[in-house]
């Protein structure tokens, strides 16, 4: 589904990863690994299109993603580092505002029922939140995302406690089990079964 | 791609509702501004008159400016900005959402209070239709134009000075339009061709300003 040929990347006139190849299939799960600095995230960025590369191209179904631009956006779910929430929005209102805008249809009970499963039943607005409740705010998007084929999370497990570690695992490892394809990078190995590593 | 546009100026707009302070400022600015230059000027009603529509319209320029720099710099910060790039409606969609949005929270108060302003200057009443036209018409152009500066130089230091050395020498024709309009009213002679140029920059702007401004976000975004 997702191929990535022969990727150069600078930064900041260094060079962070050259040459880099490799194919993500349905039903795949690949961790990006590596120090800080080393790239991770700009591959991430480089996957869904928000960087262009140096040098070579990423392909979704054998397509350069530059030419299918939003057709290809509503292919994949992509949570970078920041998380993408409005601090002065609730966690429900912020979930529903992101399935707006990536087109998928979610109602009231489905936005309350996948804040429930990362164990987030706050009305609160975002501003009010910890750091981890945050993150598991931005996560819940993948409960509501089982139809998206590609997900590209930029260290989904960063700032979570075990609990909310798990589940987001559980659902990593359910979305692959429909066929669909992650992307994610860790500093430290999560202990997600079957997952191939990349390490910059 | 209609409902995510939607979405987008709803958010904007509870957004805002819920940080009034925000929009209160920049209507705060455009009253005190207006309201300063007849208690600079003295009170004599030719001054008045001849100043009153060039003084408003600076106002709303320098208002409209004001607000400029919160358009994409608190969603590029929180990372909403990369889910708007990546969402399913086209970026040129999406800009003129916010553009939209950004416009009903700081230009559209203006065309609505301007005139009340205008009685200080002691414009006569018939001329506040003309006022209010041309404010409608050059107050979008000012958020779509404005908003390819904030693209620009997002995320950039110095951003809000670079703005408006940026942004306003753009801003000169719908200056000199707006005002130009209300003047020529008053003179007694028809506003129709300003208002005419004014409608026509809009249109030009609505279709050439989206493709900037999201391109210039593309570079921002890198």
């Amino acid at each position: 589904m997702l191929q990535a040929a022969g990727l150069h990347c600078e930064r900041g006139g260094r060079a962070l990863f050259r040459g880099l190849s490799f194919e993500v299939g349905g039903g795949t799960l690949l961790r990006i690994a590596g120090a800080n600095g080393s790239g991770k995230t700009s591959l991430l960025r480089l996957l869904c299109g928000l960087l262009e590369p140096t040098q070579g191209e990423v392909r979704w179904k054998g397509e350069p993603i530059g030419r299918l631009r939003e057709e290809y956006s509503r292919e994949l779910v992509h949570i970078g580092h920041a998380a993408g929430l409005k601090d002065e929005l609730s966690a429900a209102e912020n979930l529903g505002f992101t399935c707006a805008l990536a087109g998928v249809a979610a109602s009231d009970a489905q936005i309350h029922d996948a804040l429930a499963r990362v164990g987030l039943a706050e009305k609160k607005p975002i501003r009010q939140l910890s750091q981890g409740q945050r993150r598991r705010a931005a996560l819940a998007r993948l409960a509501l995302s089982g139809q998206v084929p590609l997900w590209l999370l930029d260290e989904p497990f960063a700032a979570l406690d075990a609990l909310a570690i798990a589940e987001v695992q559980k659902l990593i490892a359910e979305h692959a089990g429909r066929g669909g394809a992650v992307v994610f990078t860790t500093h430290q190995d999560p202990g997600l079964a079957g997952a191939r590593v990349i390490e910059l | 791609m209609l409902a995510a546009a939607r979405a987008i100026v709803c958010r904007d707009l509870l957004v805002a509702m819920r940080r009034r302070s925000d929009v209160a400022l920049a209507l705060l600015f455009f009253v005190i501004v207006v309201s300063l230059f007849p208690l600079g000027v003295g009170a004599d009603p030719a001054l008045l008159h001849a100043i009153g529509p060039g003084v408003i319209w600076v106002a709303a320029l320098l208002s409209s400016m004001l607000a400029l720099g919160r358009l994409f710099e608190a969603d590029h910060a929180d990372g909403t900005l990369e889910q708007l790039a990546l969402g399913v409606a086209p970026l040129g969609v999406v800009v003129v959402a916010k553009a939209a949005a950004h416009w009903l929270l700081s230009g559209l108060p203006l065309v609505l209070i301007a005139p009340l302003l205008a009685l200080q200057y002691d414009l006569p009443p018939m001329l506040y239709g003309v006022l209010v036209l041309s404010l409608l018409l050059g107050t979008p152009v000012l958020s779509l134009v404005g908003a390819i500066g904030a693209a620009l130089t997002l995320g950039l230091r110095g951003a809000g000075v670079l703005l408006a050395l940026l942004v306003l020498p753009l801003f000169v024709p719908v200056l000199v339009l707006g005002a130009g309009a209300v003047e020529m009213a008053a003179a007694g002679l028809g506003a129709e061709a300003q208002l005419l140029l004014l409608a026509a920059l809009l249109v030009a702007a609505a279709a050439l300003a989206p493709w900037a401004i999201a391109a210039a976000l593309r570079i921002s975004l890198e």
